[in-house]
């Protein structure tokens, strides 16, 4: 099928079979590399993406249920005041090892913080509970949340 | 494809805007230089713009040798670390060798500061000499006068870029002996202030993995394989797997090890797959469960050892006043690296092959790549790429996916590269797993509390047998990999027996982060424990009693005081308990205080780790502690509740929802101490997992139970 996807505010035309995860669609057919396959079961949010503003497991996700929907990657999340802040948060800290999850804890940390300015650690462990770091940079996601909480106060 | 980033375009700039110098290695040892033209493999490029490349013979897979080396680099020429860039170097295993592994290049055992220490300064010193050397005959002055800073040669001439003296350096002799800077004049080296080369793009999504390659015209591969080790393919019906679109063939590998189903895209190569029916020979195939591997381990350390590892002064066990007495087992583990496994293999112009990896060891691929393909060394090719994480799973002595994928193009036409990628699912139950394992300890403790005898029984699978890494670990029978920790303990123990069982394996297996330690140190440790609340001393003081006055001992107890102090050892607050545990591996000290709430059956939470590390001299101290944060989080993740069990042979796990990695909330503050030291850097990627575990089962057991049968959770353990 032929579906038109708003992407970081372009509208692509796509070719995609019904059922396709949206995943696939970023990855595979236009080329934006930034999110990650992990999983492929939504259970460990490397391929997090925002839908409507709201952080979604995109490779749970299927392109059939997002006609007319905004969706954003974390190629333009830095053009967001709460993204610009999360990437400076994570290069001060120096958050990554390997880096592969963090496009998704990126893309969660924003969506918490958008809903959330100040976070307390109980609302943030609640809200990164389903983005896995296998490198185990949690305690620098934790500081990372809470510097860029800062940084968006100003 | 999409390899052309910004980064890379402004490299290949770069060097064809104008003059460049490098400095590198000749394939006898000595130190080389000339400009872009030379045939020598750099491990410095200098442009004429100033900017200074770093070329990483190490892979980048979190643990840092992009940021550490290229921090040598910069040290030596004079450079801010705003001034490099890095690039991982080809696979060429003379030039570019591990110096810990022999002529292999590879990274692993921690070794890939402790052995690049003194060859990347060397090859940044030289750059410099010859930077300064063209500088002082330009200006006519001495060279000794000169001095660069932040890329500015300065000093008795006029401050001038180094790069203005970059294409006159190129024409020089490459200094035999260059001279290093002393540690006074270091400004980046040990400076906890400098940070990752790799933070933004892997904060941003720019960051390039292996799964991120997309050639032209490219297929994915997805592999059927059999469900149990040993498996075989006897015949597959494709007759649904057609109906998916996007989906091209499917082909039996060479060696029926696995079907290969080829598709346009990886969505369409998974649903192929999944449709495809495969008829297996399961006649050779394991078929075990893994309750049954568990009785064979355990009945092997109540028999007659296999091998006596060490007998120091024959145990005078039966004069023991007290015998204390344990069993532990720890069972397969699988490493799921973030990235699923990965690579893709594409035909050059020439009829060579390009291999793109986030390749651990190359050597491994490329002579692999060279046999299947017929094919000389040289027209082999292997683009290694950043890595999403590894744990030793990327590094194997088969170089098992890479192999797949080459079998998988080698019967194609190969006019179109091929992409192998491994799901989840593929990795959960795709075997190479850190081996099962079981220890029974008895220690003899006289009537004052003195270690007077213990008594180490180890069986298990061994890593290294049968690879061609046998050579290297295995001697008079024993695998090192499978005793190390204990037999080479520290602790001054009298009559201490090591005796060791190898036992069937039943899936093949791998080192995991730490290798032998992610068993040896958890039954040390937790014996330690053990034996000081039967003596009835405190922890700390007991292993403080058992490190002599060595050197080795002094480092090991250093940390452990260390540690203790950190944590305000003994001063917990009333609801906390704390454990604590210390162990040596690949050359670091590591101790650890776990700080608990709760207990085993209401339920722990695991409030605070309090690390000391002594890893020789601290390069990147940042990247260090990062480093034992991981490993910390790594060890303890997977001690509270992750195994891969077996059901006739088949893995019962298949993706995280029931291998479950450590979560944000599972684990509290993590603070590291950092020991300082002159002494040669040695390991940071590995050496802090080893502790974590046995001293949060030391904390626990404050409240009077060893937690010994591996993951914790089936130990009785509950966590909150």
């Amino acid at each position: 099928m032929s579906l038109v996807l708003k992407l970081n505010g372009v509208e692509h035309t796509v070719d995609a079979e019904p059922g396709t995860p949206l995943l696939w669609v970023i990855r595979d057919e236009l080329k934006m590399t930034g999110t990650k396959f992990g999983c492929g079961v939504a259970s460990c949010g490397a391929c997090t993406v925002h839908v409507d503003g709201y952080p979604t497991r995109s490779c749970q996700t299927y392109i059939d249920d997002l006609e007319g929907a905004e969706i954003t990657t974390i190629e333009a999340i830095g053009a967001t005041k709460a993204g610009a802040a999360v990437q400076q948060a994570w290069a001060e800290l120096d958050v990554v090892q390997c880096g592969y999850c963090q496009s998704g804890q990126v893309m969660s940390a924003v969506g918490l913080l958008t809903e959330n300015p100040k976070p307390t650690v109980e609302e943030i462990h609640d809200y990164m509970d389903g983005n896995a770091c296998r490198c185990a940079t949690y305690q620098r996601i934790r500081a990372g949340i809470q510097r860029a909480s800062e940084i968006m106060e100003g | 494809m999409t390899l052309n980033t910004s980064r890379r375009g402004f490299l290949q700039g770069a060097a064809a805007a104008g003059a460049v110098l490098v400095v590198g290695l000749r394939t006898d040892g000595a130190l080389a230089a000339g400009n872009a033209s030379a045939q020598i493999n750099p491990f410095v490029k200098v442009g004429a713009d100033g900017r200074v490349i770093a070329i990483i013979k190490h892979f980048e897979k979190g643990q840092g040798p992009a940021t550490g080396l290229s921090t040598l680099i910069a040290e030596e020429i004079g450079v801010g670390m705003d001034q490099i860039d890095y690039e991982f170097a080809p696979s060429n295993p003379e030039l570019y060798a591990n110096l810990a592994f022999g002529q292999f290049q590879g990274t692993g055992g921690s070794t890939a500061m402790a052995n690049s220490f003194m060859q990347y300064r060397t090859a940044g010193a030289a750059a410099r000499a010859m930077i300064l050397d063209a500088a002082a005959q330009a200006q006519g002055v001495d060279a000794s006068t000169l001095d660069i800073v932040d890329g500015m040669v300065t000093g008795a001439g006029q401050p001038a870029p180094l790069g203005d003296f970059v294409a006159a350096a190129a024409q020089l002799e490459a200094p035999t002996d260059p001279v290093l800077k002393t540690p006074d004049q270091w400004r980046l080296i040990g400076n906890p202030d400098v940070r990752r080369l790799d933070s933004k793009i892997k904060g941003d999504g720019t960051a390039l993995y292996a799964m991120d390659v997309f050639l032209p015209n490219q297929m994915v591969a997805m592999l059927a394989r059999p469900p149990q080790t040993g498996g075989l393919v006897a015949s597959f019906d494709d007759s649904e797997a057609k109906t998916v679109k996007g989906f091209i063939r499917a082909a039996t590998l060479p060696n029926n090890a696995a079907v290969a189903v080829y598709a346009e895209n990886t969505w369409a190569a998974m649903q192929a797959r999944d449709a495809l029916s495969v008829e297996w020979d399961l006649s050779a195939a394991e078929t075990r469960d893994s309750a049954q591997i568990k009785d064979e381990i355990l009945a092997a350390l109540d028999g007659e050892a296999e091998y006596n590892v060490l007998q120091n002064d024959p145990g005078p066990m039966d004069q023991a006043a007290q015998v204390v007495e344990q069993t532990f087992y720890f069972p397969l583990l699988a490493h799921a690296p973030m990235e699923p496994l990965n690579c893709t293999i594409q035909a050059d112009e020439d009829g060579g092959v390009t291999l793109h990896d986030g390749a651990q060891f190359p050597t491994g691929p490329h002579m692999a790549l060279a046999e299947i393909f017929e094919l000389p060394m040289d027209k082999v090719r292997i683009n290694t790429m950043l890595a999403g994480g590894s744990f030793g799973r990327r590094a194997t002595p088969t170089a098992d996916y890479q192999v797949e994928a080459a079998l998988a193009f080698v019967i194609t036409d190969r006019t179109r590269p091929v992409k192998l990628v491994w799901s989840r699912e593929d990795d959960v139950r795709g075997g190479y797993y850190r081996p099962a394992f079981g220890h029974k300890v008895r220690v003899g403790l006289s009537a004052d509390g003195e270690i007077v005898a213990w008594d180490h029984r180890i069986a298990g699978q061994s890593i290294m047998k049968g690879t061609a890494f046998e050579s290297f670990s295995v001697h008079d029978g024993v695998d090192h990999s499978s005793v190390e920790g204990v037999a080479d303990t520290p602790y001054t123990i009298p009559g201490f027996h090591v005796g060791l069982t190898d036992t069937k394996k039943a899936t093949s297996t791998l080192w995991w982060r730490s290798v032998g330690h992610t068993h040896t140190a958890y039954a040390m440790e937790v014996m330690m424990d053990a034996a000081a609340r039967a003596a009835g001393r405190d922890p700390v003081e007991f292993r403080l009693a058992h490190l002599g006055d060595g050197p080795d001992a002094a480092r090991k107890a250093a940390v452990l005081r260390l540690a203790a102090d950190k944590a305000a050892w003994g001063n917990a607050p009333s609801d906390r308990t704390q454990g604590i545990a210390v162990h040596k591996s690949f050359g670091s000290y590591v101790a650890e205080v776990v700080e608990i709430s709760g207990d085993a059956e209401s339920g722990v939470k695991i409030e605070k780790i309090t690390c000391a590390v002594d890893c020789g001299l601290p390069v990147n101290p940042d990247v260090i502690k990062a480093q034992v944060e991981g490993g910390v989080g790594y060890g303890i993740g997977h001690a509270m509740r992750d195994e891969i069990t077996l059901t006739g042979g088949v893995v019962d796990q298949a993706n995280f929802p029931d291998y479950e990695p450590l979560r944000i909330r599972d684990i509290g503050a993590i603070e590291t101490h950092i020991v300082p030291s002159t002494q040669a850097p040695t390991g940071i990627g590995e050496p802090g997992t080893p502790p974590s575990a046995p001293a949060l089962a030391n904390a626990i057991s404050q409240s009077g139970r060893i937690v010994a049968l591996l993951p914790m959770v089936n130990d009785g353990v509950r966590f909150v």
